[in-house]
């Protein structure tokens, strides 16, 4: 929207004293201001956010929100269907599984196993890809030739099959599938920084830091790497969403999280058997999958569209 | 173009030494001795110990066992499987087919679809079918495929019967020597009554499942290659000099807009590989993506290093084919390198 006040307020000095001097002049919006309201242009982003930032809530407080504890048997009520579903027992929402473990609680601590995992490796590879797409850019030669190889080398292994090979080596466990997703989505964020590092390099101002005297780490970090940031951000928000994809299928083909921790995709394995006798088992974790993927999904296309209007999806 | 092509072709050969060199480093790191996988829990003399250390030639130095497995594998040698006893390549490629079969209907089934959905789509931007498909394809592209499957599984097969649960075809109706691997045409070859329908019926979710995210990324794709290529001089000028719709749509923008697809379509084979270990694993499909994830649990590793090492190598090839029939349709980048 527009419209909105908060995009037509400057908190710039400049901005204030125009604004007073002139009435009629508007202050430009703060850079803030004019992504928000770019970004709330986009309907489907601020839905996504909004069903995010629920996700996030509750996967922070889940010991608050959530009725039982997610390893707690209830060995009277096995596999019982949901509430709205003939059988269902008020007691437990979303039923229970073979075990008599609450259905929303696991969910709900599902959503921070998730959640974990999508960010850590989002932040670790964000930082290595950063360090080592500058160091490419910056150090040329040998060192670049080296860490673009490493980086193809991963590339050409299939992802999935990539994280299970470092799973069979590092033995399944909610660490290892950490690493193994974050080796699989480094080269993309290494590419993506070396990229837009290069194309910045050339450009006058960069020339201009240098010839004022600016050391190599202080052009890449301060004066190189605040301009390769859109893209980057962008990658990153989608990034979160397929690591979330990735380490449901590890945990899927049991190379995962290791019981009895609520992982959506061990969720999922464990009520294969009762895919026709209690459908409701397999269906809802896979649906706390999709709808925590799709709402990252939106939230990134928004910043995409907000951010980096180069991306813009026509 | 033949500096293009070769200098593609020697940044290959260092990605494929790395590759070899990290699955053996790797498949040594992996916990548990080969040896007691082979010859069972229970002990045996030191002697046989030995003996068989020395056959697998786990008693040289780690060096030797390096450029002896390089030397095998320049002469077709993957290794040999420690549960089967068969050749890794052996295996490989008696699954392959299966594999193949699955991955080639799986992206026919997203062509057919994305592509014309695509087009439709940017030719009515805005509309609500527009917009159903953008939601449609953001669902596909967000789609975790081990639960579609499932979820499929759940409708088609349980609730409505239409479709088997697992399997290439029905086993027990059914039983023929494998001609090519490919049971649609082996069906066929057989000449048994039901057997082709029976491996469509086998092959349909499996399919669709596979083909979900390309799909996706497909319709995405090609609706928004089109839309740029709508808005280009040359599209207006065809209009100006009074070709029909059709004709510029079919001839002069759909042809410049499927360049990039086409490359997309190439770039998904790695994930089809992906996918087909989920796919796979799923609809008891007898692939090589089920048979590594097999071969993990039965600690099998020189059929895991293989598989991952062929299987890797597959991608490679087909990549780089790609980059080089890109180089070809596209002039822009024949004439830029």
């Amino acid at each position: 929207m527009a419209s909105d006040p908060h995009s037509q307020t400057s908190t710039s000095a400049a901005g204030i004293s125009a604004a007073g001097a002139v009435e009629a002049v508007q202050a430009p919006p703060t850079l803030l201001a004019a992504f928000w309201a770019s970004f709330c242009e986009n309907r489907g982003a601020v839905m996504g956010l909004a069903l995010l930032s629920l996700i996030v809530f509750v996967a922070v407080f889940a010991e608050w929100v959530s009725p039982y504890s997610p390893v707690e048997q209830f060995r009277d009520f096995t596999k019982l269907p949901p509430v709205w579903v003939e059988g269902g027992n008020w007691h437990y929402l979303l039923g229970t599984d073979a075990l008599g473990r609450d259905t929303l609680t696991r969910l709900i601590f599902g959503a921070r196993v998730s959640l974990f995992i999508g960010l850590t490796v989002m932040v670790v590879s964000v930082i290595i890809g950063v360090a080592l797409g500058l160091a490419a850019a910056a150090l040329g030669g040998l060192v670049d030739v080296m860490i673009m190889r490493v980086m193809d080398l991963i590339l050409s292994v299939p992802g999935l099959v990539l994280a299970i090979l470092i799973v069979a080596v590092l033995g399944p466990s909610l660490t290892n599938t950490i690493v193994a997703v974050t080796a699989v989505f480094l080269p993309r964020y290494v590419r993506l920084v070396r990229a837009s590092a290069l194309s910045e390099l050339g450009r006058d101002y960069v020339t201009s830091a240098r010839v004022a005297g600016a050391g190599p780490l202080r052009l890449m970090v301060l004066t190189v790497l605040p301009n390769c940031l859109a893209p980057l951000i962008v990658q990153a928000a989608l990034g979160v969403s397929e690591a979330i994809l990735e380490a449901a299928a590890l945990g899927f083909l049991g190379l995962g999280a290791q019981p009895p921790v609520a992982e959506w995709g061990a969720m999922l394995a464990d009520s294969r058997e009762f895919i026709r006798s209690n459908p409701w088992i397999v269906t809802l974790p896979g649906l706390a999958i999709l709808v925590t993927v799709i709402s990252i999904n939106l939230f990134g296309d928004g910043l995409r569209d907000a951010l980096d209007p180069k991306l813009k999806r026509s | 173009m033949l500096r293009f092509l070769l200098k593609r072709l020697a940044l290959t050969i260092p990605t494929f030494v790395a590759l070899m060199f990290v699955t053996f480093v790797a498949i040594r790191m992996v916990p548990g001795d080969p040896v007691e996988v082979r010859t069972g829990e229970r002990g045996i003399s030191p002697e046989r110990l030995a003996q068989f250390r020395h056959e697998m030639g786990l008693d040289q130095p780690v060096w030797k066992q390096f450029v002896d497995y390089a030397w095998g594998l320049l002469h077709g040698d993957f290794g040999t499987s420690v549960v089967t006893n068969e050749r890794v390549l052996t295996e490989f490629l008696q699954l392959f087919p299966a594999t193949l079969e699955l991955a080639f209907f799986g992206m026919v089934f997203a062509i057919l679809i994305g592509i014309p959905a695509g087009v439709i789509a940017a030719l009515k931007r805005g509309s609500i079918f527009d917009q159903t498909l953008m939601g449609l394809s953001l669902t596909g592209f967000s789609m975790p495929i081990f639960w579609w499957g499932l979820l499929l599984i759940m409708l088609v097969s349980e609730r409505l019967g239409w479709t088997p649960v697992s399997g290439r075809i029905d086993l027990i109706k059914f039983y023929f020597e494998p001609v090519t691997g490919f049971m649609l045409i082996d069906s066929l070859l057989s000449d048994q009554a039901g057997a082709f329908k029976s491996a469509l019926h086998h092959l349909m979710l499996p399919m669709i499942v596979l083909g979900t995210v390309p799909l996706a990324t497909l319709a995405r794709m090609t609706r928004s290659s089109m839309l740029e290529v709508l808005s280009e001089d040359y599209v207006r000028t065809a209009y100006a000099k009074g070709l029909s719709p059709f004709r510029v749509i079919g001839l002069h923008a759909l042809r410049n807009a499927l360049i990039p697809v086409v490359t997309i379509i190439g770039l998904q084979v790695g994930s089809l590989m992906a996918g087909a270990v989920l796919t796979e694993t799923i609809f008891s499909w007898p692939g090589v993506g089920k048979w590594l994830i097999e071969s993990i649990g039965r600690r099998d590793y020189p059929a895991l290093q293989g598989g991952i090492l062929l299987i890797s190598s597959i991608v490679i090839v087909v990549n780089l084919t790609v980059d080089m029939l890109y180089g070809f349709i596209n002039p822009r980048i024949r004439h830029g390198q």
